[in-house]
């Protein structure tokens, strides 16, 4: 985090100074005044410049990728990461060699790293972040997947007229399940159990 | 390793200087023992221990290449 403790006459020559250090605008910092100072007697006894400590605003986003990008360089992985904002979603594309690490079995890895980031970036409450994380097109592959077992196990239900359980998945893989399955009004959905381990059935 | 796990934990907990973080290799294994604040126990540890079981998942993920087993300890 970039900030400096600048001096000055008066609070505003204090802040003034300290935003030319840093080469940026009021609206970027955090000011905290340490000494408002005193004009003292005639302006020459007892006077105090006053001290202000100016700091950039953190950007939560920014943070947020460098966390991300840390952590992966330390698991001995090279990515390149491409950041995208879109209201309150932030979504980062990683690719590179090596990422089937990064991905895990059924995305396990790339869903923990996924939260550990979101909680990173939602530790300041000014804002809510969703986080998506994406490896080469997993995300997209994976929904694929769900779309084709999502239509088979509804069709086995339809004709074996049991429940189908599906195994355990994170909320928005079952969101998926629901919305394909939603158009079929031979079968219903729902989900069922305690996350994490709440599994969709689909019931004919 | 070990900088891994202070990588991960620092942006969650409040109090970053209180993390401790030793490893102890033995015969066939590496038990790396992390220990925060105990403030921020409950944010290492998560609901229903979440956040510690997406700690160890990256953790054991990195760790696949080496030949011994991995362990994480907290608290």
């Amino acid at each position: 985090m970039k900030q400096v403790t600048a001096t000055g006459q008066t609070v505003d020559e204090a802040v003034q100074s300290a935003l030319k250090q840093l080469n940026t605008s009021r609206d970027q910092v955090d000011i905290d005044i340490i000494d408002e100072g005193k004009k003292g007697l005639l302006g020459l006894f007892g006077s105090k410049p006053a001290i202000v400590k100016v700091s950039i605003t953190e950007n939560g986003i920014q943070q947020a990728e460098d966390y991300l990008v840390n952590i992966v360089k330390q698991m001995g992985v090279d990515v390149e990461v491409e950041t995208i904002v879109k209201d309150r979603d932030v979504y980062f594309n990683l690719t590179g060699e090596k990422i089937a690490i990064l991905i895990g079995k059924r995305g396990q890895t790339l869903n923990a790293l996924q939260y550990l980031v979101q909680l990173a970036i939602n530790r300041k409450p000014d804002q809510y972040y969703t986080v998506i994380i994406d490896a080469e097109g997993y995300r997209e592959r994976r929904r694929q997947t769900l779309e084709n077992l999502a239509t088979r196990l509804a069709d086995k239900a339809i004709q074996t007229k049991r429940d189908v359980s599906l195994e355990p998945m994170p909320s928005y893989e079952r969101k998926i399940i629901h919305t394909v399955l939603q158009k079929d009004d031979r079968i219903s959905t729902f989900s069922d159990g305690k996350e994490p381990n709440r599994f969709v059935v689909i019931r004919p | 390793m070990k900088a891994l796990v202070e990588t991960i934990v620092t942006p969650l907990v409040d109090h970053p200087n209180d993390i401790v973080v030793t490893e102890n290799e033995e015969e066939h294994k590496i038990v790396y023992h992390l220990t925060v604040n105990p403030d921020d126990v409950g944010k290492v540890i998560g609901k229903n221990g979440r956040i510690a079981k997406s700690i160890r998942t990256l953790v054991y993920a990195a760790g696949t290449d080496t030949k011994k087993r991995i362990y994480l300890d907290i608290m």
